[in-house]
């Protein structure tokens, strides 16, 4: 099979999955439980959900392996289990996307700083490492590493990831709007700064995770095209900014708004588009008719 | 002497913890709030003007972080400072000729592991001068009213930063309310809004750490 690179040479436009946690918590993932450890406790149902964005029209799902590094499965005494339950994630999305379809092994941040001396280098690479070489045992195509802040802590995860599996990696940031009206990551991080420096690292598709909706995304997609126009450029929107409503929390973007702007998203250069917080199965296939017509 | 104190604050407001310290560049080589607090103290300086000048300085820093002008590490380098001026006045407040404005428990609610948002809290706070008792991350409701119940008069706080937790953020706001009726409470997290805090019966809600200080010195000044 073709890599995400060489299939996004064929197509201009490759569709990725929606979010994993608030369909892990419909399925009874308790608030305070490990989402990570239902990978082995309760497979099945992560499967569904794996399964459930391939049909929705997903050219790309990822793996609920976000929080599965040694760092942050400590909290839970699960530290020992790293490779066990990263190499689970992505045999359950291996085996829902079969072979036609390509799987995302998901990383996200350590949570603690370099900066503030909480964690040396030399444990954050091997911590990397260890969940990169874990996920592409269980068979994924690629490394996404996500939700970034911090250009330190992304540099040492690509480069493990790199070194680990060999495969192409993605590294997405996440921005907020300043009071002045610019993109920049809690570490002050601007979209600009972000591309030039994970390009450097060795990450092959770049992007932007999370934020504020897929509005906030066009301009953000725009910055990185200023500074880069070459490298694939990967999008996972929230549906919109979280509000509280009667108790639960909502996200007010319908599918119909997400898809709706799919097509500014495309004209400002990106290449790969899902979604992150608050999207689901319907919002993806929303997409997918925009996409695939 | 005066100028003294003003490089201490400075060095807080601009993040030089010490001479030894690379942050930041157009600081290198320069003494830093370890080295001068140390010398203030031994010429004299009452530890009360160190503090406040250190206070100012964490106060002019917290406002350019909401104002977007600097980061989280900007932050972190002037709490890690203020550190090291605190290091030197412990023992003036141990001995009591130094003290905190207040007490303020803060934490991160039940089935929420992230504590980034909250630790900044609690350095900017206590770097305006309030004594912070730090509950950590997924603290359970009955800990927040235990620790409320040992330090009668404190303020709380809770952190949150997912959307999932906020539920669990709005139930223990209640439990604590019920219980401890004259308890102000504040809350914050990414995904809050005043609208949020105010529906869950909270008493104020800040989007950066400087907005807690602010509503703490309005407590301790009872307006």
């Amino acid at each position: 099979m073709k890599s995400i690179l060489e299939a996004l040479h064929d197509r201009k436009v490759l569709l990725s999955d929606g979010a994993w946690g608030t369909l892990l918590h419909k399925r009874g993932l308790q608030i305070g439980e490990c989402p990570e450890l239902w990978n082995v406790t309760h497979r099945s149902d992560v499967l569904t959900i794996a399964k459930s964005y391939i049909d929705a029209g997903a050219d790309i799902i990822l793996t609920n392996s976000f929080g599965a590094s040694p760092t942050k499965l400590r909290h839970y005494g699960l530290e020992d289990r790293c490779k066990e339950l990263n190499e689970a994630a992505a045999d359950i999305s291996r085996t829902a996307a079969g072979p036609g379809h390509f799987v995302l092994g998901s990383i996200g941040p350590s949570g603690v700083m370099l900066l503030m001396g909480e964690v040396s280098e030399d444990t954050l690479y091997n911590d990397f490492y260890m969940q990169a070489e874990a996920l592409k045992k269980g068979g994924v195509d690629a490394i996404c590493i996500e939700t970034m802040s911090a250009i330190d802590e992304a540099v040492i995860a690509i480069r493990a990831a790199r070194e680990s599996t060999g495969l192409e990696v993605a590294c997405t940031f996440t921005f907020d709007k300043t009071v002045t009206g610019e993109f920049r990551t809690m570490m002050g991080v601007s979209p600009a700064e972000m591309a030039r420096a994970v390009r450097a690292a060795g990450a092959s598709i770049i992007g932007s995770n999370c934020g504020n909706g897929f509005d906030q995304m066009v301009d953000v997609v725009k910055e990185i095209r200023s500074v880069d126009k070459t490298t694939p450029v990967l999008v996972h929107a929230n549906a919109g900014k979280p509000v509280m409503k009667d108790g639960m929390t909502c996200f007010l973007e319908t599918p119909e708004m997400m898809a709706s702007k799919i097509n500014s998203l495309v004209e400002s250069g990106a290449n790969i588009i899902g979604g992150c917080c608050g999207t689901t199965p319907e919002h993806i296939r929303a997409m997918a008719k925009v996409i695939k017509g | 002497m005066s100028e003294l104190i003003d490089r201490i604050g400075v060095c807080v407001e601009r993040g030089k913890v010490n001479i030894a310290s690379p942050f930041p560049n157009d600081m290198k080589g320069q003494e830093g709030a370890d080295e001068l607090t140390r010398q203030a103290l031994d010429a004299g300086v009452k530890p009360d003007e160190i503090l406040q000048t250190c206070n100012a300085g964490m106060q002019r820093i917290g406002e350019r972080f909401s104002k977007n002008e600097v980061f989280v590490p900007e932050l972190l380098m002037a709490a890690k400072a203020m550190h090291a001026v605190m290091a030197h006045l412990k023992p003036f407040f141990k001995s009591g000729t130094v003290k905190a404005k207040g007490k303020f428990v803060l934490g991160t609610v039940a089935g929420d592991l992230h504590d980034i948002g909250k630790n900044l809290v609690a350095m900017v706070v206590e770097g305006n001068g309030w004594e912070v008792i730090d509950l950590g991350v997924d603290v359970k409701t009955p800990k927040f009213l235990d620790t409320i119940k040992a330090h009668p008069g404190c303020a709380v706080g809770l952190s949150a930063l997912l959307t999932t937790t906020m539920v669990n953020m709005s139930k223990t706001v209640a439990e604590i309310k019920s219980n401890f009726p004259a308890t102000n409470v504040i809350v914050g997290g990414a995904p809050l809004t005043m609208d949020a805090a105010m529906k869950m019966g909270a008493d104020g809600y800040s989007s950066d750490p400087q907005g807690a200080v602010a509503f703490l010195d309005r407590l301790s000044i009872g307006g």
